[in-house]
């Protein structure tokens, strides 16, 4: 923070360099202690020069707080040009505000490296129970050529000039006759599994068969679904036909 | 009941306990128990821990009682990343405790009176940090905000109160040009409380 390379930084993002100093009265300590000055008489003219050249080299001439001071370092300077009244007792000197603020800044700032020896002292002690989950290991770095990469496009182009032919087979679904059967079945006895309406190892287009039938059905009040769990098996259960009517 | 007995209930709650635990809380481990019978519970743990020459020791932090590895073993816990250090508060940030604790309750105004920046972001972290909090507000116009430091802020500065800090007038940066500002103290070992500090705004 005190280093004077800091000024010479440029073109630096505006952020970047309010980090450099915590601000305006800080930004006027550094060239004070930089130069060796008495606080309590600081040659405003010399002062106010190098703050504004500090400021527009720093890149921060946007930031309000630094104008602010900078404006006050020129009303001072101004003042200062006044006639000065010979023999009037109440006449203070117009940097005595200022090098109360910068004394008052001062002790601020020794307050805040306390804290922070403080502060640094106390986070080299662990608490119980401070220990974060170990970090997830990043995964494997991956390693790409240009080659690789090309290779990997040719790979699916020549895949894809394989033009891809779907032979389309006629749905062999049969929901009438299923409806058929489940309403024969359902006639003769009330109660039904699944299974026995397919019968052992049935065709996958049996099973859908049925399965869109049976739900036809309960649509129409013919048959009741039945199942005491998600996934498991179901039973049906015959409906007069009148009763949904 | 045995003291021995009252320094391992003390001994498990300590260790079980994340932050510093109060006298009051740690008196609930056993009903009849005196706060006397406690601190000297909490004195025999810390001499053991001492004596044993034990890793971590017995601290009194933000009033109250906390297990901490000793320092000594800090760059070995973060070299073997076992442990880490937590990240630094900025200078802004330090700054604003400092005129924070050392004139709470204190509002935005003479902060940035101070430190001579607009400190509104800088509240809203430590705010969101639970270093400060809101303790009032002001008589002036608007009705400010008054802002205070939190037991957060002491637990992490490793301090049981905040008198532990210098006196102002203890400090290198002591004011000493505007010396008569400051108000007679009476004797030297009384501390000055923060609003009796010169108001400068």
């Amino acid at each position: 923070m005190t280093s004077s390379d800091i000024l010479s930084f440029d073109d630096r993002p505006f952020v970047v360099q309010l980090d450099a100093f915590s601000g305006p009265l800080d930004l006027l300590l550094h060239l004070i202690r930089e130069q060796e000055i008495d606080i309590a008489d600081i040659p405003i003219a010399t002062i106010a020069e190098q703050f504004l050249a500090a400021i527009e080299k720093l890149g921060i001439n946007q930031a309000a707080d630094y104008l602010e001071m900078a404006a006050r370092l020129l009303r001072i300077k101004i003042r200062l040009l006044l006639p000065q009244p010979l023999d009037d007792d109440e006449w203070e000197d117009p940097r005595a505000e200022l090098v109360r603020r910068l004394l008052e800044y001062e002790q601020t700032r020794e307050v805040a490296d306390l804290l922070s020896s403080r502060a640094t002292a106390r986070a080299e002690r662990f608490p119980r129970g401070w220990i974060p989950d170990p970090p997830q290991p990043l995964p494997p770095e991956i390693i790409i050529d240009l080659e690789g990469v090309v290779g990997a496009v040719e790979r699916v182009i020549d895949a894809m000039q394989q033009p891809i032919i779907h032979r389309v087979v006629p749905r062999p679904l049969d929901i009438e006759g299923a409806t058929k059967r489940i309403r024969e079945l359902l006639a003769g006895r009330s109660r039904l599994d699944f299974q026995e309406i397919v019968g052992e190892r049935p065709h996958v287009s049996l099973v859908i068969s049925v399965l869109i039938a049976l739900l036809e059905l309960a649509r129409l009040g013919e048959a009741l679904l039945v199942q005491a769990k998600p996934f498991e098996e179901f039973t049906i259960v015959g409906e007069s036909p009148s009763a949904a009517a | 009941m045995s003291a021995n007995h009252l320094a391992q209930l003390l001994e498990a709650a300590l260790f079980s306990a994340s932050h510093p635990l109060t006298l009051n809380e740690l008196r609930g481990l056993e009903p009849d128990v005196s706060p006397a019978d406690v601190r000297k519970a909490l004195e025999a743990l810390r001499e053991h821990y001492e004596t044993d020459e034990h890793a971590f020791e017995l601290v009194e932090l933000a009033q109250g009682y906390q297990l901490l590895t000793r320092r000594e073993h800090a760059e070995a816990l973060t070299e073997a990343r076992i442990a880490h250090r937590p990240r630094k508060l900025s200078a802004a940030s330090l700054e604003t405790l400092a005129i924070i604790a050392y004139r709470e309750p204190v509002g935005r105004a003479e902060i940035e009176e101070i430190r001579g920046v607009a400190a509104d972001g800088v509240l809203k972290h430590l705010q969101d940090r639970d270093l400060i909090d809101v303790a009032g507000r002001g008589e002036g116009l608007g009705r400010p905000l008054l802002y205070r430091t939190t037991d957060t802020f002491l637990a992490m500065m490793g301090l049981n109160e905040l008198s532990e800090l210098p006196r102002l007038d203890q400090l290198a940066v002591a004011l000493r040009p505007l010396a008569e500002e400051l108000p007679e103290t009476e004797g030297e070992g009384e501390a000055v409380p923060a609003e009796e500090q010169p108001e400068d705004s």
